[in-house]
């Protein structure tokens, strides 16, 4: 039997029965990274003593019977920008090259608790920018669908990861898309919880009014069980909310009859080049949820049509001025190139960022300085409060809205990395959701022209267990 | 004349609150450099602010004392900018809706009273410290950054430095009243920035507001707004149109330096804090708050005028303080007469704390100390002299007064036989002041009784001297 072909809660469960030990669990995936990591480039770091002797203590509260947390044995890859004390967290970043956090993120103390091993940071596009893992200072990871494309991004070390059988579960972080679109890319599934349920505390941000924290997972189930494991209201962070804590239990519920499914207007005759075929395929499980009982529904959300725009202004904005921190002086990279303060900043920055971080700190400090201020970063606030308007309405009658994730196949490698417009374009779909705090899943659809698709299911805020079941109900009808 | 100076004051004052304002690190001053720092405070990258309550409710103490309007919603925002001191490259501040808006504060110049109209009153935190060795290398300490600041930002209402002086006394005691900061300007806790500038009211004309930082007292910011308000004027009478500038204070030279000119605006690129969703503000915790503050220092000079008598000057001078105030009033209870009290405060007690340099926080004598030496004057079992003897007494040593009095032999004598005794043989040592004292020199009854005083080491009581030695002299 192959141990790494099982479900994460497969081994669990077997783990729980006795039948194989969390150092087997650990050593199995340990094989699959030996063999496939130097053409994936998953990780950033390893840290093979670390995850050794997790799983041993695992195995040890096994033998004396002690309980055991959820994620009891089960291996779990960290995006490198949430912070693991003394395990190096580089943003996928040179300027944090040598950082060594002194504390750890909520969610990963967590998954200590939870008995959860931890394998590793996995590579990202630098400061989570980007939309195909080809940023990170790193080298780029390859899709293992398809070595020669992109996993996508910009959790696309933690997609790569759990799609190649490195890992069962992972955690990314899905500012625009991030854990989604790698999910649509690798053909498993990523879930973007509603902002506010899983801690930021620990997780180096991007944009931190869009950034909330994803689960990875092959299935629907263990994405819940990785959510359940994460989530919950922290008194470190300000934005999560005490509704965290609310039962997001997956049991039972799982029929799409009934369901009241919203299509949104505004992508009905969407056409991006050369997606017909996945257009197609979207059409395809929409009837599939209709065969199913679910009652769809076209609706108007008129303010989608600028959520890109939105997006990226506010985006940026906050980038701009979340990334001021990195200037040489207290940690990180500095520079060697220097006599005057100026030139520390200066220098530190131009030798550590890399092009896309610069362009998004460039287009931030633009849309906040005074005279410009207005017309964009004001302006984008305002109309991000019109998209939050329209996905209340629309969810007052409906349960989840069904999108694509992606409206593209993976690409290949290096293919669009000098197109940041292009790349931008791509996250149509997934922006809206992070502009209105809500929740997201991107369940596999099966594969075009041999390459993974993904169907997005959003709810509305705080209806994490609405997706998830509606997830769950539509992988039973596809499987 | 018709130029008219115009000065607007900045004054951030720290909040001496338990925790810093968006961590749970201790809030306290002169501690070991970067001993009081967390994640957060130090702005590692993933650390997030959560709003600490007290520091709102001290700001919101700041607001209410002052009159201003309270916002419905707490909002934060960033300003942006880069400094070694500041550990994120932003500092978590208030752009467009301060906490607290409006308000004033009433000052009493000599012209009358006036009032001085608030801008605002936000709530930020402060930045770290930089400290530059002679080595050239510059150190920094953390400890600082994070401790909750309000932001006093007054309207270019005062028109003198007296009106200024008056101002941040004014402020200092009200802070110090209802217990929001330690306001002392020698450790940074109270922290002030003068905009001045004038205006030819005739011709129109104006100067261009000159911003002066580095104003290390009161006394620095009246000379500061002195000079600024001389080289203001000539500025005017020169006819040059100056360019908005920052200047420091030099309090060597006693003059203000160009630290940089404005041509435009400082760009900050404000920006919502959203790592601090707003808050709103619960308008019952305010009225809790509103009902809570102490009784302001208006507020009790009025009353201590009109339930003790006192004139304006002396309520103004035993209200300087809370902890005057209330030593006042303390001290009352066992003398019950203000009068009395009031002259021993003003004349004796105040003089001597001056004299010395001291706060009244520095007191060393207790009010039962006190009361208990003045109500030795007042039972006639010391002198008025003696008294003040004793006090100095106190001040050097702490002893009680009673102790005083008993080591030394102090007590008053009243006794008439004895009194007798000591002015007859008085008399007949001087005769030549009896001759005097009959030809109309009163002066020689001032010469006797001096010398009585002496004969009975100052302890005979004078109103008993004066009548027998009326009475005696009568007889010769």
């Amino acid at each position: 039997m192959d141990i790494t072909s099982l479900k994460g809660w497969e081994m669990k469960e077997r783990l729980m029965k006795g039948e194989i030990s969390s150092s087997e669990i650990l050593n199995a995936h340990l094989d699959v990274i030996d063999k496939r990591e130097k053409d994936l480039n998953a990780f950033i770091t390893l840290d093979r003593d670390g995850a050794l002797e997790a799983a041993k203590k695992v195995d040890e509260k096994l033998q004396k019977g002690e309980s055991l947390g959820v994620l009891a044995g089960l291996p779990v890859g960290i995006k490198d920008n949430i912070l693991t004390k003394n395990l190096r967290t580089t943003c996928g970043s040179r300027m944090l090259e040598n950082f060594n956090p002194p504390y750890d993120a909520t969610v990963v103390k967590k998954i200590r608790e939870a008995d959860g091993v931890i394998l590793g940071k996995t590579n990202m596009d630098e400061f989570a920018m980007g939309g195909s893992t080809e940023t990170s200072y790193y080298g780029n990871t390859r899709n293992p669908r398809d070595l020669s494309r992109v996993p996508g991004g910009s959790s696309g070390g933690s997609a790569a990861a759990v799609a190649g059988f490195e890992a069962p579960l992972a955690l990314g972080s899905d500012t625009g898309g991030s854990v989604r679109q790698p999910a649509s890319f690798c053909g498993i599934v990523g879930m973007k919880p509603t902002y506010g349920m899983v801690s930021r505390y620990g997780v180096v941000p991007m944009s931190n009014s869009l950034d909330q924290i994803g689960v990875f997972g092959r299935d629907v189930k263990d994405a819940h069980m990785m959510l359940a494991s994460v989530s919950g209201y922290d008194p470190l962070d300000a934005t999560s909310s005490k509704k965290a804590d609310r039962d997001i239990s997956i049991e039972g519920l799982d029929s799409l009859k009934d369901l009241r499914v919203a299509l949104p207007e505004q992508y009905r005759n969407l056409r991006v080049t050369g997606d017909e075929k996945i257009q197609e395929r979207f059409k395809e499980t929409v009837k599939l949820f209709q065969d199913a009982g679910a009652i769809i529904d076209y609706v108007s959300l008129p303010s989608l049509e600028y959520s890109l725009e939105t997006y990226y202004i506010i985006m940026s904005s906050e980038v701009s001025t979340n990334l001021s921190r990195f200037d040489g002086v207290r940690f990180g990279y500095r520079t060697e190139n220097y006599e005057t303060l100026d030139e520390l900043y200066t220098n530190s920055r131009t030798e550590a960022f890399g092009e896309e971080t610069k362009r998004r700190i460039m287009l931030g400090t633009y849309s906040l300085s005074a005279g410009y201020q207005t017309e964009n970063y004001k302006k984008a606030l305002r109309v991000r409060t019109l998209i939050k308007q329209d996905y209340e309405n629309a969810f007052k009658d409906h349960d989840v809205i069904l999108s694509l994730t992606a409206p593209m196949l993976p690409f290949e490698i290096d293919s669009m990395i000098n197109s940041p417009v292009d790349m931008y374009k791509a996250d149509l779909y997934t922006v809206p959701v992070n502009l209105a705090g809500l929740c997201a899943i991107s369940v596999p659809m099966g594969d075009v022209d041999g390459l993974p698709v993904g169907l997005q299911i959003t709810g509305p805020r705080f209806g994490d267990s609405t997706i998830l079941k509606a997830g769950l109900g539509y992988e039973r009808l596809v499987r | 004349m018709a130029i008219k100076t115009l000065i607007g004051l900045e004054i951030h004052v720290e909040l001496s609150t338990d925790k810093k304002m968006f961590c749970n690190c201790r809030n306290q001053y002169g501690a070991d450099a970067n001993t009081l720092v967390c994640p957060v405070c130090l702005g590692l990258p993933g650390a997030l602010p959560v709003v600490d309550k007290q520091a709102v409710e001290y700001a919101l103490r700041a607001g209410l004392a002052f009159d201003c309007q309270i916002a419905d919603v707490i909002r934060m925002d960033r300003k942006n900018y880069f400094y070694p001191d500041l550990t994120k490259g932003y500092q978590i501040s208030q752009s467009d809706n301060p906490l607290c808006s409006g308000g004033y504060l009433e000052i009493e110049p000599e012209a009358g009273p006036k009032r001085i109209s608030l801008d605002r009153i936000h709530i930020e935190e402060d930045t770290g410290k930089q400290l530059h060795t002679e080595d050239g290398t510059s150190l920094l300490d953390f400890n600082r950054s994070g401790v909750p600041l309000v932001e006093i930002v007054s309207n270019p209402d005062m028109n003198s430095s007296e009106e200024a002086k008056l101002f941040l006394e004014k402020l200092r005691n009200t802070l110090k009243y209802i217990g929001i900061s330690d306001v002392r300007m020698e450790e940074g806790s109270l922290r002030c920035d003068v905009n001045i500038n004038v205006v030819d009211q005739e011709k129109g004309t104006r100067t261009s507001i000159t911003e002066v930082k580095n104003l290390n007292s009161f006394r620095s910011a009246v000379k500061a707004i002195e000079y600024e308000e001389a080289r203001h004027i000539r500025l005017l009478d020169e006819g040059e149109s100056n360019v908005k500038e920052t200047r420091r204070w030099d309090e060597v030279a006693g003059e203000t330096v160009i630290m940089r000119r404005k041509y435009t605006a400082d760009d900050y690129r404000f920006a919502n804090e959203a790592d601090i969703t707003p808050i709103p503000v619960d308008r019952e915790w305010v009225e809790e708050i509103r009902k809570s503050l102490p009784e302001l220092p208006h507020a009790k000079k009025m009353r201590f005028m009109e339930d003790y008598s006192l004139s304006d000057y002396d309520a103004g001078v035993l209200t300087q303080s809370q902890d005057l105030a209330h030593f006042f009033e303390e001290t009352l209870d066992h003398v019950k007469d203000a009068k009395l009290l009031g002259n021993w405060m003003m004349g004796d007690v105040l003089r001597r704390l001056k004299d010395e340099d001291k706060d009244f926080d520095q007191m060393p004598i207790s009010s039962r100390d006190l009361a208990d030496l003045i109500n030795l004057v007042k039972e006639d079992k010391i002198n008025n002299n003696t008294g003040k003897k004793v006090l100095r007494e106190m001040f050097e040593t702490g002893k009680a007064p009673g102790d005083i009095v008993k080591e030394k032999g102090l007590i008053q004598i009243s006794d008439q036989g004895e009194l007798e005794k000591i002015v007859i043989e008085t008399l007949d040592s001087n005769p030549q002041s009896i001759e005097d004292f009959k030809n109309g020199k009163d002066r020689a009854i001032g010469f006797l009784v001096g010398q009585i005083m002496k004969a009975t080491k100052g302890k005979a009581n004078p109103q008993l001297v004066n009548k027998l030695l009326m009475e005696k002299i009568k007889e010769r």
